[in-house]
């Protein structure tokens, strides 16, 4: 019992024996090298507060176009997952209710969504298919996929403008079908954009059940956008 | 092979003491095991033991909650213990679906597709896409049926999307409410009453309200008679759903009781459907007048009230 409980206790008998401090020296210099100039040693790290105002804004609205062109080609990247912002939503969100104003003014309580009402369907819309599809066991992020579904209201957004200016023109059958094909398309669009970028954070028994309530998320401002009649 | 509730551990100390003196002893897995014994026998690894144990721990706890099935886990403050209310696959909800529409005498819903893991996501998901296609189709139908008259004006009605979504969630959330606290009252005072959960109570309802969705859209065509056959044809199908579920839980109850539970819940479930039809498939009524100089009179019948 002594032997074995000697042999048991002889994997751990070295470590008892090291001493660190003496063995390996553990000096050494972390700075990082910043570039030639010594006068910058004090501001280790890039600080944003000392570039021109232009530029912060630039910044942002860069990476706020570079969303939209992935919105505009989708293909399976991370670059939208890793930067999220809500600039971007936030935008389209507030145009197209802007654009979903002026309809069929003159009996407002049986008209188009109000202004407030399209911010409660995006944003809680979007909030609630996130909910959703963390619940199922999805690893994307909170704000990562507000990010994308926000962003991937744009081809609808896109589809209200076209939707004004032919009605601007006239608002019989003609309009009327040439509409329904825009709707319809950028509706198509968006949903598929948007389960690009979302599809692989789902395990595989469950893309059914996260990909229905963007569908009908879609589908319901994609019949918000058609039934707009203006005011005559 | 030990069931669950003989793995009763109270102390870590307890079972490390008890290991340390036999190293021989049986542990609950082979992976830990081997730790464990060697923790043991070198003396030295007592944080480790704790760890190895707590870790068993939880899933020991996992496991009988699996057999078991019916609890959540953690607190109702945490993350899981809502994502245990959707732990369901495609092909689970589709079933489920499948189950509802399809009522057999003898099936009852939540013994033989709940199976004791109820979920949130059918009814929850099911509720909001009845309530835009209720919206949807009664606004189309109501555009259709107005189509030849040249005074109409299209409007989109949005703000039925609003009564809809306050009439039907308090349909699905508060009726099961209702009828879970009543039978769990009866089955305290009776002592032989089934009861259900309160989730699977309102799985039930949720699942049973799959069948109007496609009742809805098809209510687009303008036939009155179709109409009333359609509603008819859902109302027995998602009333036997739920007499077939409730049946068995109030049939030991006294008859009168029994009957009047089951009534209640068919009286209820006739006045959402055909609730919903008067309000949001309204026929407009036109009566033109056949001389051709006078204009053409109008009467509009049931028309929104505001």
């Amino acid at each position: 019992m002594a032997a074995a409980a000697d042999e048991a206790s002889r994997p751990f008998a070295g470590l008892s024996d090291v001493s660190i401090s003496e063995d390996i020296p553990v000096e050494g210099d972390i700075s990082v090298p910043v570039g030639p100039s010594t006068r910058r040693r004090n501001d280790d790290e890039f600080s944003t507060l000392d570039e021109p105002v232009r530029e912060t804004i630039l910044r942002d609205l860069r990476a706020v176009g570079k969303k939209f062109i992935h919105v505009l080609y989708p293909k399976r990247s991370s670059a939208l997952l890793r930067d999220w912002d809500l600039w971007g939503p936030l935008l389209l969100c507030v145009t197209l209710a802007l654009l979903l104003q002026g309809g069929a003014a003159d009996s407002d309580y049986q008209g188009g969504p109000q202004f407030a009402e399209v911010f409660v369907i995006v944003w809680f819309g979007s909030i609630i298919i996130t909910l959703n599809s963390k619940l199922l066991g999805g690893t994307i992020s909170f704000f990562q996929s507000l990010c994308v579904l926000g962003y991937c209201i744009m081809p609808l957004t896109a589809a209200m403008a076209v939707c004004r200016i032919v009605l601007v023109a006239g608002s019989g059958t003609v309009s009327f079908a040439v509409r329904l094909v825009v709707v319809t398309a950028s509706f198509g669009w968006s949903t598929f954009a948007s389960t690009a970028f979302l599809a692989d954070s789902q395990p595989a028994n469950r893309k059914a059940l996260v990909v229905y309530p963007v569908f009908l998320f879609y589908f319901v401002i994609g019949w918000m956008v058609l039934t707009f009649s203006p005011s005559q | 092979m030990a069931s669950p509730d003989d793995l009763q551990f109270q102390e870590f100390e307890e079972a490390a003491e008890l290991l340390s003196a036999d190293p021989g002893a049986s542990t609950l897995s082979t992976s830990a095991s081997n730790t464990i014994t060697t923790a043991a026998a070198g003396g030295g690894g007592g944080e480790e033991v704790k760890l190895d144990l707590s870790e068993d721990e939880e899933g020991q706890e996992e496991s009988s909650e699996l057999l078991g099935g019916q609890k959540p886990a953690g607190g109702f403050w945490t993350f899981e213990y809502y994502q245990s209310f959707f732990n369901v696959d495609t092909e689970q909800v589709l079933d489920r679906v499948k189950g509802s529409v399809m009522p057999l005498p003898g099936r009852n819903f939540i013994k033989h597709h709940l199976r004791s893991s109820p979920d949130l996501y059918g009814p929850f998901w099911i509720c909001v896409t009845l309530v835009f296609s209720v919206v949807i189709s009664g606004n189309l139908s109501t555009f259709l049926s107005e189509m030849g008259n040249p005074s109409y004006h299209y409007r989109p009605q949005f703000h039925r999307v609003t009564i809809a979504a306050v009439v039907i969630f308090m349909y699905a959330w508060l009726v099961p409410i209702g009828l879970w606290g009543f039978l769990t009252w009866r089955q305290g005072a009776e002592r032989q009453v089934g009861g259900y959960s309160f989730l699977e109570t309102v799985c039930v309802y949720g699942y049973s309200l799959f069948i109007y969705i496609p009742t809805s859209v098809l209510w687009i065509i303008p036939f009155e008679w179709l109409r009333w056959t359609l509603i008819l044809f859902a109302m027995v199908i998602s009333g036997s759903v739920l007499v077939l579920t409730f049946w068995p839980a109030v049939r030991d109850d006294t008859k009168v009781m029994s009957v009047a539970t089951v009534v209640t819940i068919v009286v209820l479930h006739t006045l959402l459907a055909i609730g919903c039809k008067m309000y949001f498939f309204q026929i407009a009524v036109h009566v033109p007048t056949t001389a051709p100089t006078s204009p053409p009179l109008h009467i509009t019948v049931a028309t929104t009230p505001h």
